[in-house]
């Protein structure tokens, strides 16, 4: 188990790197000038210059890199800037602020999001997979799977604005999504997530439904799932320590990757209800052509992938004891 | 050991065999139709013998068995006639009165050992918890029984492979395992749903002789279902050949090798290798392929691919539904007469 961490964990800071190259290439070809930005709006082609000089740029482009690069674990200095310490990932000129630690100030919304929301999808995906796998062809799994069918091709944006429009605005059911930090008052952390949570999960509890009574379908008609019953056991004990044992593999695997990719920023669901997020980080980084920023929040969404997928690599062997891990 | 019972028509039960299963039907809805898997099939088994099934690939002989613990899917599957074990009905006997049944008194095991045991379980806590479920027995006591069990299958060094998992033994092992855990609460009855076919042929000879060694320390009663009459020349004491969910034949093991009387035994006998002979004879096939249970052939449903239907009575094969006669010992569905029937296999064993 150690070795095959020591070994995945290498192997993930290789990947990573490679993404922050090319990520790091790629925008430096577009054509977008951080210098002018720094510079400000009425730039005379001195302080221009001067800001190049100040950020690195008049270096080449493999040397500003290594700058970069090096910054993540030492920290570095810019010039009328002042220092940045490690782990520097650069100086945001349109916030005004070090990368790092708006990524810092940011997280917490995004993590808060993804853990009510994932909780949610999870239990109620999973569970209604399982009614409607036990229930096959009955009613409850027609309701099941016409209801995750309409779930699943919903838009966060569209359910998301009809609900703050009606149950926020018309009716006043809910109050407007805020995020409270959870330390405050967890209370009003998750009455303020409440909606947000709620929204994006759906479009995922439709998908974990339907996986879900699919793989259970197949587990049921198992060889070893009707031994199971062959041998008295109760058919509670059958589905849940024998058909519920098979289906949780594919379960972990695309949770993985899901909650993987809610840590790198639900944008649209952060958009929609103005949480400020890592997801409207990101876009804005976009917007305002902020490129250390939109380096940072790229390389946090590789980073949430790969770290995940070893974890789920992981959990693997712990749920099947054929995985074995070296 | 022959099958000699008595007749009780009106409460449809026989004798003391102790398992009697009396017109006993199962039936599938399908897209296609109503598939009558098994049509009217009457045996019993004694107590202490190996009751062997044989037949072709679709003749009924694992539904049949299914059917006999209600493990069917009981959503499309249609079941009437009566099986009795014990002194109780098992036909629309209640759920738990079926699962207390279920590895306690009647204990199955299946074809594929590695398909058959839950890979996510060690062996021997997929044998001990039947023990605790039907004896209430504690952790350990449960854990002392699975290792007495794998000893008994001989399982080398039992004490340390009780925490194995089923991928860390070989095939022959893993049905031994199987074996085990079917075993483990001392059941009445066994059913042997092709135990040995996924096996190789050394490993299939261990199996049997070991399943005929437990029969003889534990009285256990055997139903082994097959399509091998090797194995069941090896094993069984009575047989009874089905065809197209019906019986074609019963007997003893020496009734149905030595002399069977139905034409689809001698077809089965004929299909098997015999060492010593020539490898340039060809071997016998039986013409033609099993009947659609959808739509099965009226009157006997052998006759589309029985040879001797003119020696017969073709108005009687073809329109009429042949049962066993006589209804105890040896008895066969044709309506060939007996005389017909010793010369025909007098015939079929002069051929080369």
């Amino acid at each position: 188990m150690l070795r095959f961490l020591t070994r995945r964990t290498l192997g993930a800071a290789v990947i990573l790197l490679i993404i922050a190259a090319v990520t790091f290439f790629l925008f430096f070809a577009v054509p977008a000038d951080p210098a002018r930005l720094a510079c400000g709006k009425v730039c005379p082609p001195e302080t221009l210059a001067q800001a190049r000089h100040n950020l690195g740029m008049d270096q080449p482009i493999f040397v500003q890199f290594v700058t970069w690069l090096g910054g993540i674990f030492v920290g570095r200095d810019y010039e009328g800037l002042g220092h940045c310490p490690a782990p520097c990932l650069g100086y945001s000129f349109v916030n005004h602020a070090p990368v790092f630690a708006t990524i810092v100030d940011r997280m917490p919304v995004t993590i808060s999001l993804t853990i009510g929301s994932a909780i949610i999808f999870l239990v109620f995906g999973v569970g209604t997979g399982i009614i409607a796998a036990l229930n096959q062809g009955k009613p409850l799994d027609k309701i099941a799977s016409v209801s995750s069918l309409i779930g699943a091709s919903v838009q966060i944006y569209f359910v998301g604005t009809l609900a703050m429009y009606f149950l926020v605005y018309q009716w006043q059911v809910i109050e407007r999504p805020q995020y409270v930090p959870f330390t405050d008052d967890p209370l009003q952390w998750a009455y303020g997530l409440l909606l947000p949570w709620i929204v994006l999960a759906i479009i995922f509890t439709a998908n974990y439904t339907r996986m879900t009574r699919s793989t259970m379908v197949e587990q049921m008609s198992e060889d070893y799932v009707r031994t199971a019953r062959a041998k008295g056991m109760s058919s509670r004990a059958v589905i849940l320590r024998f058909a519920l044992r098979g289906t949780i593999t594919p379960i972990v695997t695309i949770f993985g990757i899901d909650v993987a990719s809610l840590i790198g920023g639900a944008i649209i669901t952060e958009t929609t209800f103005s949480l400020q997020g890592i997801g409207r980080l990101s876009i804005q980084a976009v917007l305002n052509s902020d490129l250390p920023m939109l380096m940072a929040t790229v390389l946090l969404a590789a980073a949430a992938i790969v770290v995940f997928n070893v974890i789920v690599d992981a959990l693997y062997a712990v749920i099947d004891p054929r995985v074995r891990l070296s | 050991m022959t099958a000699v019972t008595l007749s009780d028509r009106n409460s449809g039960r026989r004798g003391d065999s102790f398992l009697s299963v009396q017109n006993l039907h199962v039936s599938f809805q399908t897209e296609d139709g109503v598939v009558k898997a098994v049509d009217g099939l009457s045996f019993e088994v004694e107590k202490g013998t190996t009751l062997g099934i044989v037949g072709e690939s679709g003749s009924g002989k694992s539904v049949t068995n299914l059917a006999i613990l209600g493990l069917h899917n009981p959503d499309h599957t249609e079941i009437d006639g009566e099986v009795w074990f014990e002194d109780q009905e098992l036909i629309g006997a209640s759920r738990t009165a079926l699962e207390n049944l279920r590895g306690n008194r009647i204990a199955m095991i299946f074809q594929d050992p590695l398909t058959s045991l839950s890979p996510y379980h060690t062996v021997g806590r997929q044998i001990s918890e039947v023990y605790r479920k039907h004896k209430g027995a504690s952790r350990q006591e449960a854990r002392g029984r699975a290792i007495e069990m794998l000893e008994r299958v001989g399982i080398p060094n039992a004490k340390t492979r009780v925490d194995d998992y089923p991928h860390h033994f070989s095939g022959g092992m893993r049905q031994r395992v199987m074996i085990a855990m079917a075993l483990v609460c001392d059941p009445a009855l066994l059913i042997a749903d092709e135990p040995t076919t996924a096996l190789d042929v050394t490993v299939q000879a261990q199996v049997l002789d070991l399943l005929k060694d437990l029969q003889q320390q534990t009285g256990t009663s055997i139903i082994l279902i097959t399509h091998d009459l090797g194995v069941i020349a090896r094993t069984a004491h009575n047989v009874l050949v089905m065809y197209a969910g019906r019986a074609a034949e019963r007997g003893t093991v020496r009734d149905i090798l030595r002399s069977p009387r139905h034409p689809y035994t001698w077809g089965l006998l004929s299909s098997v290798p015999r060492l010593g002979s020539s490898v340039d004879v060809p071997l016998t096939a039986i013409r033609g392929t099993p009947p659609s249970l959808l739509d099965p052939p009226p009157g006997c449903p052998f006759h589309p691919r029985c040879d001797y239907v003119e020696q017969a009575k073709p108005e009687l094969c073809l329109h009429e539904r042949p049962d066993l006669s006589p209804e105890t010992g040896h008895g066969d569905a044709c309506y060939l007469t007996l005389k017909h029937k010793q010369e025909i296999f007098a015939q079929i064993k002069e051929r080369p």
